[in-house]
């Protein structure tokens, strides 16, 4: 046991330091493959910052009712205690007209031009806040059915495209699979290549080891490092490259939701993506020199 | 007790015609056996049956009891480590030196790295050559190359040793030099089975020879001469 261990630390460094002996080629496969691995990785990150975003706009399934301009607040209260006693409905808030104009005035800075008015424009307005449960097309029946009272001047549902935004985060998830697969079929045929080619550099090599007895397993396992560590290294400049990649749009995109005065935070890349990301990285390198000794070294035989 | 038998073999290729007909023939243990024979009459082939470096189409080869032909693809590799080999070519890794090369068997065996240095030193004290353990085969002369070779077929102490044309690239002296060191290896006990088809050579050294003609065992008139 002892010894079959030494013999794979041997091996897992002297494939290290046969890729050290032409670090060129080992940098641009590495690369190469640190990019493929990236790419997956920085897509997933977009979808998955999109969702906490439609996450926090779920709250925007509120929708406003705007009354007939002139009605009595006792209107909006007898609407509000009815809509409230109604399943699929959390809470009904009023905002007086009065109130509205108020806020109005201190947030728009337009009290003077206000002032010149002699009576509030403004209406009552009712706030509906819908259930989790209810579904858009419950909510937009609600909103119909509202819109048709004669008291109620508009209904303004805000859930549309909040879920129009979900669809396509739905169908962007889809791409970031359909990805992630095909880049990582790439990671494991690029790095099956890189190992024909060096099996195929080394045939006399192998052809003497058979020759002196080496069993197959022997002559595998080198490469089969070779192929781990080239994922293993892909997977951290894959890491990298998001760091550098998160660390140059950070910024900016801090900025763009400050001015959406929102209380999001981004999603940067966690440790078990992280860890994920390496070890897909680690496996693929594993699997495409997998591939390709199982095809090629069985080929090469003394004669 | 014998170490190879040969039980009618014969070896044909594909596309080219029969290397062995119907061949048998034995070595004992610890004998010192020549295969002679002009190129072509199917020296190497047997060599390479031994090996299983390839297999025969019809007979049997059994190697230390073994019936080699019965042996899986997955068990050829334990029989190849059995025997030490040397190769006319040397098949040497260039880019390693004589050190790295006659320790690959050790490496492949599994010793531990040890007992390495101390038994590759050994081998290569047995071939003169222990003051050029640094050297690539490329710095070395073909003798010397030959030699790493021969330190290699034995460092993993083979009970079985076969050569292919060993002197095939070796000025007369170097040759002699060669087989000298073979003897001494038969001395201790190896079993040896060399080809080569340098009659003059053998005139100076003592051991069994075997004659092949056409693939065939021909029994030489002066068999009873030899040793």
């Amino acid at each position: 046991m002892r010894r079959w261990l030494q013999l794979h630390v041997s091996n897992c460094t002297s494939s290290l330091l046969d890729l050290r002996s032409q670090p060129i080629a080992t940098v641009l496969t590495v690369f190469v493959i640190g990019i493929a691995l990236a790419l997956p990785g920085a897509l997933n990150l977009v979808v998955q910052n999109g969702r906490n975003l439609a996450g926090s706009w779920e709250s925007a399934r509120d929708f406003s009712v705007y009354l007939v301009p002139g009605s009595e607040l006792s209107a909006a209260e007898k609407l509000s205690t009815e809509l409230k006693k109604r399943k699929l409905i959390e809470s009904v808030q009023i905002i007086a007209a009065e109130d509205a104009l108020l806020e109005f005035r201190e947030t728009s800075g337009l009290g003077e031009v206000l002032d010149v008015l002699d009576s509030n424009p403004l209406p009552h307005t009712l706030v509906v806040r819908p259930d989790d449960s209810a579904s858009g097309e419950q909510l937009a029946a609600i909103g119909e059915e509202l819109d048709k009272r004669p008291e109620v001047d508009i209904v303004k549902l805000d859930t549309q495209w909040v879920e129009r935004l979900n669809a396509i985060l739905d169908f962007l998830n889809r791409v970031v699979i359909i990805a992630t697969l095909l880049l990582v079929a790439a990671v494991i045929i690029i790095i099956g290549n890189t190992i024909r080619l060096d099996i195929q550099n080394r045939r006399d090599e192998i052809e003497v080891l058979k020759l002196l007895g080496a069993s197959d397993g022997f002559v595998r396992r080198p490469f089969l490092y070779v192929g781990l560590w080239y994922g293993l290294m892909g997977g951290i400049v894959a890491l990298l490259l998001m760091f550098i990649g998160g660390w140059f749009l950070t910024g900016p995109l801090e900025r763009l939701i400050g001015l959406y005065d929102s209380e999001l935070r981004l999603l940067g890349l966690d440790f078990t993506s992280a860890m994920t990301m390496v070890a897909g990285g680690v496996l693929a390198g594993w699997g495409g020199a997998w591939t390709a000794v199982s095809r090629h070294l069985a080929a090469i035989q003394p004669h | 007790m014998t170490m190879i038998r040969f039980d009618n073999v014969t070896k044909r290729y594909d596309g080219g015609g029969e290397a062995l007909r119907n061949l048998s023939f034995e070595v004992a243990r610890g004998e010192m056996v020549f295969l002679t024979g002009a190129s072509g009459a199917g020296k190497s082939t047997l060599l390479r049956l031994i090996a299983l470096i390839e297999r025969p189409t019809r007979g049997q080869v059994f190697v230390d009891g073994q019936n080699v032909g019965k042996l899986s693809q997955r068990q050829v590799p334990r029989h190849r480590r059995e025997i030490g080999v040397v190769f006319q070519d040397n098949k040497l890794l260039t880019d390693r030196s004589a050190f790295d090369n006659v320790a690959l068997p050790l490496i492949i065996r599994g010793v531990s790295d040890r007992d390495i240095p101390r038994r590759v030193r050994a081998a290569l004290d047995q071939v003169g050559l222990l003051k050029k353990e640094k050297q690539r085969p490329g710095t070395l002369s073909a003798g010397e190359q030959q030699r790493v070779g021969i330190a290699r077929a034995v460092v993993g102490r083979p009970k079985l040793l076969i050569a292919d044309e060993p002197t095939g690239n070796l000025d007369p002296w170097l040759s002699l030099e060669v087989m000298k060191l073979f003897g001494r290896f038969n001395e201790i006990g190896v079993t040896m089975l060399v080809a080569t088809h340098d009659l003059n050579l053998l005139s100076r050294i003592k051991g069994r020879r075997v004659q092949l003609e056409n693939g065939e065992v021909v029994t030489p008139e002066d068999d009873a001469l030899v040793f």
